[in-house]
């Protein structure tokens, strides 16, 4: 048996990726669903705030982040809801990698099929917004960084909540709190943008708990699943 | 790890293992041991302990006490998944994705055998014809084959199976005594759960029996 092959960080992530990458394509439907209801949400407020653009302009970047926030809060119950009831889970346990780094791919795979179509849309739904252009690049880059540490904020409290039947409400009520800073550093680097002022302070801000979260969030998710699970 | 460091010491040996859920003691504590080529047949009746010990065996669980050796080390995380194979109740499979596509993920995640591949292993748990079939289209027993199909695929030296005779047929359960003789033939061991002695594997067995009064439970001889 001395042949076998042995799984590697890379392998167990390359089969992790494709497995999910099967499934997103057999449910291709589901995959949309955060970012059409980022959509519908920026769309309602264009209608009910009426066609003035200077009021717009002046919401958008809020609107956009509020939008992004909500729709990764949506799909937050799925990170390991279906993995924990169908005893994949378990499997993930038993692999001979760290627990962290299954669930470190697994979070990085969800926010690639959830927050970043909704990314990839933001230029037109920032023209909806009459977003002013000059504020586009910091918009792009504050959510590039923001969605994947709000992904990695809510994996802890999805690992948190997987032992529970209907996660719902108590999710969004234990996630809040953490997407609170991102979101006023995403929308406060922007309004600063907006106002002419240097957006480079909350940015950096983003990429530094992003740096954090990549290395303390998994192994925070990691054991809050062992917990949920024994 | 060489193969000449698991020669001599046993498989699995379990020293003074004992587990208890919110401080109600389940089982324990117990000390035995699985040399290569041998079956423990793990019985007692529902509530036992049965699947706790083997989770706790797996890593599933973490034991109140006692230790638990693989192949002469103690159990460290990474070593004990290169050593252990566990089926579960809960066989970990995807019902959008296809037979095969799940036997493949599987793999990838546990590691497999180069000497086999995967419609072989399909073949030898008769589901040959099911390759493309997604699992949701599958009945319970065929599952069960499946995933008997990556435990096949499996390079774990030993085996720990939870009920493995559950929701199959005769040759289903004919299929299971087959595996685990031919796995000991090459010098792997397992753990079996079984509610009764019906389907015991034609192979040297010894019985584990978990009382189910708390804080009882002993190897209790040998049989066949």
């Amino acid at each position: 048996m001395s042949s076998d092959a042995r799984p590697t960080l890379a392998g167990t992530a390359r089969a992790l990726l494709r497995r999910d990458l099967r499934l997103l394509w057999r449910r291709r439907g589901d995959a949309l669903q955060p970012a059409l209801f980022a959509i519908l949400v920026v769309v309602l407020f264009a209608l009910a705030l009426g066609n003035e653009r200077a009021m717009l302009a002046a919401v958008a970047p809020a609107v956009l982040w509020v939008a992004a926030l909500l729709s990764g809060l949506l799909s937050l119950d799925s990170l390991f809801r279906g993995d924990a009831e169908d005893g994949s889970l378990e499997q993930w346990m038993l692999a001979p990698v760290p627990l962290a780094w299954l669930v470190l791919v697994r979070t990085l795979v969800h926010w690639a099929t959830t927050a970043l179509p909704l990314v990839l849309a933001t230029p037109l739904l920032a023209e909806l917004l009459a977003l002013p252009h000059t504020l586009l690049p910091v918009l792009l880059l504050s959510l590039a960084l923001g969605t994947p540490l709000l992904s990695l904020l809510g994996a802890v409290v999805a690992a948190l909540t997987v032992g529970m039947r209907r996660a719902g409400v108590l999710l969004a009520l234990l996630a809040l709190p953490l997407y609170v800073p991102v979101l006023v550093f995403g929308a406060g680097s922007l309004a600063a943008a907006a106002q002419g002022f240097d957006p480079t302070g909350g940015l950096l801000l983003l990429a530094a708990g992003l740096a954090l979260a990549l290395v303390l969030a998994p192994v925070a998710a990691a054991t809050a699943l062992r917990i949920a699970h024994a | 790890m060489p193969p000449t460091s698991h020669a001599a010491a046993p498989l699995i040996d379990v020293r003074g293992l004992c587990f208890a859920r919110n401080d109600v003691p389940v089982f324990g504590p117990l000390s035995f041991a699985v040399d290569a080529g041998e079956a423990l047949l793990v019985q007692g009746g529902n509530g036992a302990g049965k699947t706790s010990l083997l989770r706790v065996l797996a890593g599933l669980l973490d034991g109140a006490g006692g230790e638990a050796w693989f192949g002469g080390a103690p159990a460290m995380p990474a070593s004990r998944a290169r050593h252990v194979a566990y089926l579960g109740h809960l066989p970990g499979l995807k019902a959008d994705l296809s037979a095969l596509d799940n036997l493949e993920y599987l793999c990838g995640l546990l590691g497999r055998r180069d000497s086999m591949d995967f419609e072989q292993a399909l073949g030898v748990v008769g589901l040959a014809g099911y390759e493309d079939a997604p699992v949701r289209t599958l009945s319970a027993g065929q599952r069960k084959r499946l995933a008997l199909a990556r435990l096949w695929l499996s390079p774990a030296p030993l085996w720990l199976l939870d009920e493995p005779y559950a929701n199959l047929d005769l040759p289903g359960i004919e299929l299971v005594n087959r595996m685990v003789q031919v796995h000991l033939d090459g010098g792997g061991g397992a753990l079996v759960t079984t509610h009764g002695a019906y389907a015991a594997p034609p192979v040297r067995t010894r019985l584990l029996l978990l009382d189910p009064a708390p804080a009882a439970g002993d190897v209790a001889g040998r049989a066949a």
